[in-house]
């Protein structure tokens, strides 16, 4: 059975990476790009599911963790000739004006710093719970927010980073996204994601049960970072431009609406929710324009869009609640298949 | 050797356990009793790691080595062989039968994250062992047949053995249950009874349990605590204990 799940899973990611073959060879560069932005989508949603679905922290850190992780990438990617046009006003730091390395290393070195940042923030800050974890970590991400606006000689402040290379190819972000979501599910699967769960289940039981709490939260916590960071750097190196005002609250909240739209704990519904909305966010782009309906013509209000799907997300809380209706499914599905 | 030292617990103003004192001999099955609110689940609960103690001190001894309990987390105290069932069942409910006995093993696991979900060699080889310890343990307590279902879905009783088989997969020393026959009727408090028996023969437990079941407590308990507005009000064998005075006043009144 074991073995027929693995080549299950083989022959789907056969048929996604020859789909992105080809849509990589016909689509336009305005489509690609926004398949691509499915991927970094994919990678955000899936590690903050993994902080938030499978372990059950309230973290509102994402927008904070991608913000490192998309101005180290930048800073080792870009060519020093570039950040010496950047900063302007004030001389870069002459160590990171000169450094310049590969995207690999940079996109795995920007990882390594958010899941740093992750470590600083959360050994203090995972004692906490629910609610009140909830606002440490989102007073984390404006922190780091406002250290980047202050930071003129690291990030050259409000100004932000222009003319960053764009590695964001199709092998790249989906290759990463792949690998995100392979390793996430690998680790959900194993015995550390049986414990985190059990963590979000009942605490109390599971430190009884000799698991040790801080320990395991901690884990995932920075796990969850390491792929928000490269999450970051992939959307940094696409935009070719990034400043502070990019990653305010608002990115956080629309990575949730993903998590929460796609299932709290599921990693499939995760990938295609992101797919979902990344594409409907461009596909609703109408919403904010004038609509003629030759009758009457509607004015344009910019951010209709995202009223639309706040509507949505209500909705789908008030009616799925903790994807109740997938367990039912799932249960519905193994009955028939024992009475077959 | 488990050793309770003038354990003293306060919760603001009010003393839950006074004074207390308490030897649990290796291989022994210990009762501690008392009427409802005595504090016998806050001794648990501080033997456990749950509750730091206002006072007082709670050593375990093992192969010639003293651990202050009192001064450790829960998930240490269940590493060095002392693990406990709930009164109120505290499974993991999203999760199968089987899964909420593999994961009593997860403390028992070599591999660190990385191995784990890279899938070394070791790590699979741990994990195999851990299912087929479940399934093992799952035979013993007799739910080897439901071990698919959710645990949510079983019945008062099974919950209650399931606890007990996930605690058995920590390999405790000490198995603590709380009142473990909660809400059964006399035949499966019986059965309890002697399944307590077989698997602290078969494990080579020793068993400390709070209990209301009179039955139980009198019928395999080699000594027992008793326990009223958290003192220690009387301790000895099965005999002493229901001829005692102090014990009749507790559980009956005075005229």
């Amino acid at each position: 059975m074991k073995n027929k799940k693995l080549v299950y899973s083989i022959a789907t990611l056969a048929v996604v990476i020859l789909v992105l073959i080809v849509l990589d060879q016909t689509l336009d560069a305005y489509k690609l790009r926004i398949v691509n932005l499915c991927a970094i989508y994919i990678i955000l949603a899936v590690s903050m599911n993994l902080i938030n679905g499978f372990t059950g922290l309230f973290s509102l850190g994402h927008a904070g963790f991608m913000a490192v992780g998309a101005y180290t990438t930048a800073i080792l990617t870009m060519s020093p000739a570039m950040k010496a046009q950047n900063f302007y006003m004030k001389p870069m730091i002459p160590f990171l004006e000169n450094v310049q390395l590969g995207f690999l290393p940079a996109i795995i070195i920007a990882g390594l710093v958010t899941a740093f940042f992750a470590l600083l923030i959360g050994a203090p800050v995972l004692k906490l719970t629910d609610d009140y974890l909830a606002i440490a970590t989102l007073g984390f991400a404006e922190i780091i927010r406002i250290v980047l606006i202050n930071t003129q000689s690291i990030s050259n402040g409000a100004l932000g980073l222009k003319g960053i290379p764009n590695h964001a190819t199709t092998a790249w972000t989906w290759g990463l996204a792949i690998a995100a979501v392979v390793l996430i599910s690998l680790l959900i699967t194993s015995s550390y994601g049986k414990a985190l769960n059990a963590i979000k289940e009942d605490e109390i039981a599971a430190k009884s049960m000799g698991i040790n709490i801080f320990k395991h939260k901690l884990m995932s916590f920075i796990i969850g970072a390491f792929f928000a960071g490269i999450g970051g750097g992939l959307l940094g190196s696409q935009l070719g431009t990034i400043d502070p005002t990019l990653f305010k609250f608002t990115f956080t909240f629309n990575i949730l609406l993903i998590v929460v739209l796609g299932g709290m704990g599921s990693i499939m519904g995760s990938v295609i929710s992101a797919i979902i909305v990344t594409i409907s966010m461009e596909a609703l782009r109408f919403l904010d324009e004038s609509i003629n309906l030759g009758f009457v013509v509607i004015k344009g209000v910019p951010g209709m869009r995202m009223v639309v799907f706040s509507l949505i997300l209500m909705l789908v809380v008030i009616f799925k609640k903790d994807s109740g209706f997938k367990k039912n499914l799932a249960l519905m599905v193994k009955k028939y298949a024992k009475n077959k | 050797m488990l050793k309770i030292n003038n354990v003293t617990m306060k919760f603001g103003g009010v003393v839950a356990v006074n004074n207390f004192n308490a030897t649990v001999e290796d291989g022994a099955i210990v009762g501690l009793i008392g009427p409802n609110g005595a504090g016998k689940t806050t001794i648990f609960n501080m033997v456990t790691g749950v509750y730091k103690p206002t006072q007082g001190s709670i050593t375990y001894s093992k192969d010639t080595k003293d651990y202050d309990v009192s001064k450790m987390r829960p998930d240490q105290i269940a590493k060095i062989g002392l693990c406990r069932t709930f009164q109120n069942i505290r499974l993991f409910k999203d999760m199968t039968v089987l899964e909420n006995v593999v994961i009593g093993n997860h403390l028992r696991l070599k591999s660190n994250i990385f191995s784990a979900t890279l899938r070394f060699p070791g790590y699979v080889k741990q994990e195999r062992e851990f299912y087929k310890k479940s399934e093992y343990l799952l035979q013993k307590v007799g739910l080897y047949d439901v071990r698919n279902e959710l645990s949510e879905s079983l019945p008062y009783g099974k919950q209650r053995r399931l606890e007990i088989a996930r605690a058995l997969a920590t390999e405790p020393d000490v198995l603590l249950l709380d009142e473990p026959a909660a809400g059964m009727n006399p035949q499966e408090t019986k059965e309890l009874m002697h399944f307590i028996s077989e698997i602290k023969k078969e494990f080579n437990l020793t068993i400390f349990l709070i209990e209301h079941h009179m039955d139980v407590v009198m019928g395999i308990c080699e000594k027992i605590f008793v326990l009223d507005h958290g003192v220690l009000i009387a301790e000895g064998n099965p005999k002493e204990i229901q001829g005692d005075p102090k014990v009749i006043e507790a559980y009956l009144g005075v005229d």
